[in-house]
């Protein structure tokens, strides 16, 4: 195949994967009118702005967004602690149980979301959870491939850093705060950037832990809309944009971590 | 070396042990017992023993659930790897501007199912949307894509079929379409860092020996990126079993028309969340649980014998 060809090939196929995105921004800035349009106008005549504002009179995306960044802070420090707590005790400490425990860890964590939903949502309704962040946040606040990235790298730290700072008078939590989190950045990273990307983006739990309006995440929130606003696509398009839109521009920031932590981490949904 | 004990270790493992044992030990524990139950919002608590398996048993909507998800199976995960596959080859070849088509190809996977599943289903709008325009363009008839429940050898043959016949709906076929659209990028990493790990002085000495570039791609390639085929089948297999998101916001009725893109875990939900039937739905995910586990294990059993380990 000539280099041309190659190019051709790519181009048609990164064209296809465009296209979706031109086409819900396009919408976006055109007026119900014009949207109804057949065959429709691949850009709008007019560009008209007021999809956007009008999308979040109508519900409240403010505090959709507002809800979602609370879960997410929450589940990402959650996961920090578990996680780190849990690695240093599997790479670094010495105890009976040690393999059994990381075995369990494991085994639990490959159990399929739909097999536990039902049972969850009983179990949070007997905590009086359901309804509230804590059912967004506690559930998911152990990330197994969080654990055992960072059991891996605590395991490549070298020993003489941890006997010098044991000859210091250093208890664990100080090894922990001042020695291993700070030689752990890109780790922390990867964790902190796939956290933050499944929970914006999260939508069967949510569904299902939370009823009311003022609880909605972004996710939630727009499927709802999506429903109430069927056939008014310009509206649609204009929420689908916003909403994906952080993290578009998180993408282009840090694109080379995301796809890293998506590869290491096996795992999506 | 001492042989003392950190008993610290146990504080340690605390936090993450109390969430693992009460969201996701103990509910599996529940779920068996639920099972057992006929376990609804309304009604009393029942011991009913092991009549919600024989109602599923018994139940054509969960073998239609379970036919829809053998079909988008099939339809999604072995296109999706081959494709990806064939990208990847190409974003090989020291192609220019091979990072901007990566990044380009990879978009889909970080934005949310919901937006994207809200833009398609206008992109498959029957009256107004883009992709029947197109088709009028080049003189074709528009489909009605996510109503249309008609089977695809139905439509192919032109006969009336039913069943198994008929194939997957046109409607379960347009969530395909959405589905190898979404996760074409995510693969497409994965098989260019596996293309990458091919020393290239096996290229290089296939070239000396005399074989064509088609022969390369079969003899060399193919089998040193088995491994990474392998892990994408499992993987993308696992994750189209547990397809939900689609499902719901992109068909009328969700699962919907007549039932033809009803997927297990839609069923499940359904079951669980709109009929409240939860002691149903945990007969259903156990059945969901016990394939998901058997289709890793025949995957690997399977595959083992073929895939190439350096």
């Amino acid at each position: 195949m000539s280099r041309k060809f190659i190019h051709m090939i790519l181009l048609m196929g990164a064209l296809i994967m465009v296209l979706p995105f031109f086409w819900m921004v396009s919408t976006s800035l055109k007026t119900l009118d014009e949207s109804l349009q057949f065959p429709p106008t691949l850009f709008p005549k007019k560009i008209v702005f007021n999809n956007f504002l009008e999308a979040f009179k109508e519900v409240n995306f403010t505090r959709y967004f507002i809800n979602t960044l609370i879960m997410t802070t929450g589940s990402v420090l959650l996961v920090y602690l578990t996680s780190v707590l849990s690695a240093y005790a599997f790479a670094r400490l010495r105890f009976p149980g040690r393999e059994l425990f990381f075995t369990l860890f494991l085994a639990m964590m490959m159990i399929p979301m739909p097999v536990y939903l039902a049972p969850s949502y009983v179990i949070l309704s007997k905590f009086k959870f359901i309804d509230t962040y804590w059912a967004l946040i506690i559930p998911w606040g152990v990330n197994i491939f969080a654990i055992f990235l960072l059991r891996q790298h605590f395991k490549s730290l070298p020993q003489e850093l941890f006997d010098a700072a044991k000859i210091d008078g250093l208890n664990h939590l100080q090894i922990i705060r001042y020695i291993v989190l700070p030689l752990s950045r890109p780790v922390i990273v990867t964790i902190g950037i796939f956290e933050i990307i499944t929970n914006w983006n999260s939508f069967l739990w949510p569904l299902i832990v939370t009823h009311s309006d003022s609880m909605r995440t972004i996710q939630t929130g727009l499927a709802y809309f999506a429903q109430a606003e069927a056939t008014n696509y310009p509206l649609l398009c204009a929420a689908s944009t916003f909403t994906t839109l952080p993290l578009i521009i998180l993408y282009f920031f840090v694109q080379r971590e995301i796809m890293e932590s998506f590869a290491r981490s096996g795992l999506k949904e | 070396m001492n042989r003392r004990i950190d008993k610290i270790a146990y504080l340690f493992l605390f936090p993450a042990l109390i969430v693992i044992i009460i969201f996701r030990f103990y509910p599996i524990v529940q779920a068996i017992g639920m099972s057992l139950y006929n376990w609804s919002i309304a009604g009393p608590l029942k011991f009913i023993g092991f009549k919600n398996y024989y109602r599923l048993f018994i139940d054509p909507k969960f073998y239609q659930s379970l036919l829809n998800t053998f079909w988008y199976l099939l339809g999604v995960v072995p296109a999706t790897v081959a494709i990806s596959i064939f990208i990847a080859y190409l974003l090989n070849q020291k192609i220019k501007g091979q990072g901007i088509y990566r990044t380009i190809y990879f978009l889909p996977v970080v934005t949310s199912i919901v937006a994207i599943s809200v833009v398609w289903k206008w992109i498959f709008n029957p009256d107004r949307g883009i992709l029947n325009a197109v088709f009028h363009l080049a003189g074709l008839k528009g489909l009605k894509w996510l109503n249309d429940s008609r089977g695809i050898f139905e439509l192919l043959f032109n006969a009336e079929l039913s069943g198994f016949l008929a194939g997957p709906s046109i409607a379960l076929i347009s969530l395909m379409i959405m589905t190898i659209w979404h996760n074409l990028g995510y693969c497409i990493v994965i098989c260019l860092a596996g293309l990458q790990n091919i020393p290239s002085h096996y290229y290089e000495a296939a070239r000396i020996d005399g074989a064509q570039r088609w022969q390369l791609f079969w003899k060399i390639t193919i089998p040193l990126l088995s491994p990474t085929i392998f892990y994408l089948l499992i993987t993308q297999s696992i994750i189209a079993f547990n397809t939900f998101t689609p499902v719901y916001v992109m068909t009328q009725p969700p699962g919907g028309p007549l039932g033809t893109t009803s997927l297990v875990v839609y069923y499940l939900y359904e079951q669980a969340f709109r009929l409240w039937n939860l002691g149903y739905a945990n007969a259903i995910a156990f059945v969901v649980f016990i394939i998901i586990f058997s289709l890793t294990k025949i995957q690997q059993r399977f595959l083992e014998q073929r895939v190439h380990y350096e």
